[in-house]
């Protein structure tokens, strides 16, 4: 591993981490929505280091067509690690890892779904993580509910994923890789906020229970700042289509005035 | 688990549903409690270690192996762990022969998590050339009768499995060979942890879902908690949600009921 640096301690005397973040700090967070052309819907997130992109395309026809279910859509996730997102080259087979994280993503997503409005069709979900720093699971969720909106496919509300964990002793928010791997515990949560339900919610790590009250809360506080981002994000896409209609428009009728 | 398992027929859900308002269950049991537990360790003598673990009528077996291999380059100086589970055909009608599907995979995952996070084998010790050659610790979870919640069964197969393990006695000679002595010693242990699993239905916390039960799940979780009342790990399955007073609650469950298994099926 060329670029790994050592690190003493995660988190330093003033109560900074490596990155300079404080304990309940979120990593700078950028999502864009409608970014491919093709898919029905889609999304990008960057979320410090990571960099995401998920493709929506259904509800269409399920194949192999056995598959379809005569009550609802069928609802599929794939998760997927480009070779060149990790330290090490990563096999672009489907990991261990992959096929979990792929299950409880889905599962995170589904409750979220009005699968019941597309009986015998599929709606197919692809994460394709580009760069990963930790955290790919919550930044892929949380994109993956706005390119299902993108798709135009009827939500009960965004699902919005965030994780908090145990670093040198304390609670803290949004762990980055490093923090994961030399950290105490990680606790990836996704809610669907409007209910205040949880729809994912994964540890790893030692934790007492009292600890782990306030880490759970400390993610759903995480989970409260990016619904309020991706809520702007859904509502930019708009706003910038919107405005250049407007200015084709504009530029239609000038050139009507010219003739 | 998902798929095709518990189709469970209409008059059979509503009686669940019925019974659960008086916070009964189909087989009599209480809200939390476990199916009859029986244990036997060190059937299969070829295996290092193993164990068989019924929990009423589901039944899973662990085998362990240790074999010498290299170690992961992020972790030279630590032995090597793998939990691998089959969902063997003779099972399950719904289990297929062939690679071990997602719900296998996330399985095998959720018992290795409970295992590895709990620092249950203390793997430095089973280093034995840094960086080239250290002990491989198999754990193979052979399901042999599926009637609902195999992550509890496996865990603690494999816990009991590791438990009854044996490996031959060794020194290091200067060329960096073994020389294996004539005694047996354990697998280096130092935590004991146990999965405790609950179903939502009908917005009430079930501990140890039967076949049916899953079938009409809404939402599970998994809370591994090792000897000092830790938790280790926790996992979320099923397309259902939870409050996040019922996940609070699963955890106060789980506390209490790896409590009892321990003293039950561990130290007995």
């Amino acid at each position: 591993m060329l670029t790994e640096r050592k690190y003493d301690k995660l988190v330093n005397e003033q109560g900074l981490r490596i990155d300079g973040r404080r304990l309940d700090e979120l990593r700078f967070i950028k999502i864009d929505v409608g970014v491919l052309e093709k898919a029905n819907g889609s999304a990008y997130i960057e979320w410090g280091k990571n960099k995401i992109l998920v493709a929506v395309y259904g509800p269409r026809e399920v194949h192999p067509r056995h598959l379809a279910l005569p009550n609802k859509a069928l609802f599929r996730c794939r998760y997927h690690m480009a070779p060149f997102s990790t330290e090490e080259r990563k096999s672009p087979a489907p990991s261990r890892r992959e096929i979990e994280l792929s299950k409880v993503i889905r599962e995170s997503l589904e409750p979220a779904v009005f699968t019941e409005l597309y009986p015998r069709t599929g709606i197919d979900v692809f994460i394709e993580v580009l760069q990963s720093d930790g955290g790919t699971r919550c930044a892929g969720i949380t994109a993956t509910s706005l390119a299902l909106a993108d798709a135009g496919i009827p939500l009960k509300d965004l699902v919005v994923a965030c994780a908090a964990g145990k670093v040198d002793g304390q609670i803290v928010l949004d762990l980055n890789d490093i923090e994961d791997q030399k950290g105490e515990a990680d606790l990836p949560v996704a809610i669907i906020p409007k209910k205040n339900e949880v729809t994912l919610l994964q540890m790893d790590g030692i934790l007492t229970q009292e600890e782990f009250e306030r880490a759970l809360k400390l993610a759903i506080e995480g989970c409260k700042q990016i619904y309020i981002m991706q809520k702007e994000a859904l509502k930019r896409k708009y706003i910038t289509a919107k405005e250049s209609i407007e200015s084709e428009s504009e530029e239609t009728t000038e050139e009507e005035k010219q003739k | 688990m998902t798929d095709s398992y518990g189709i469970v027929t209409k008059v059979r859900q509503k009686r669940i549903s019925e019974l659960l308002i008086q916070d009964k269950r189909l087989d009599g049991r209480g809200l939390e409690d476990y199916r009859e537990i029986k244990v036997e360790t060190g059937l299969i003598e070829k295996a290092a270690g193993s164990a068989l673990v019924s929990l009423g009528k589901t039944k899973v077996m662990a085998g362990i192996k240790i074999e010498m291999g290299s170690p992961f380059l992020d972790t030279p100086e630590d032995g090597v762990l793998t939990v691998n589970v089959e969902l063997v055909p003779l099972a399950s009608p719904t289990f297929e022969p062939g690679p071990p599907n997602e719900d296998a995979i996330e399985l095998a995952r959720v018992v290795d998590r409970g295992i590895r996070e709990s620092k249950a084998v203390d793997l430095k010790k089973l280093c034995i050339i840094p960086e080239k050659k250290v002990f491989v610790v198999f754990v193979d979870i052979y399901v042999l009768d599926h009637d609902g919640n195999l992550f509890d069964s496996s865990a603690l197969a494999s816990i009991l499995a590791l438990m009854n393990a044996k490996m031959r006695d060794y020194v290091v000679k200067e060329n960096g060979e073994l020389e294996f002595k004539p005694n047996y010693i354990k697998l280096p242990l130092q935590n004991y942890p146990i999965e405790v699993t609950m179903a939502k239905i009908d917005d009430k916390l079930v501990v140890d879902p039967s076949l049916e039960e899953e079938g009409v799940t809404d939402a599970q979780i998994t809370v591994a908690i090792g000897k000092n009342d830790e938790i280790c790990a926790i996992q979320k399955s099923e397309p259902g949600t939870f409050s996040v007073d019922e996940v609070l609650g699963a955890v106060n469950i789980s506390k209490k009921k790896a409590k009892e298994i321990r003293e039950k099926a561990l130290e007995g």
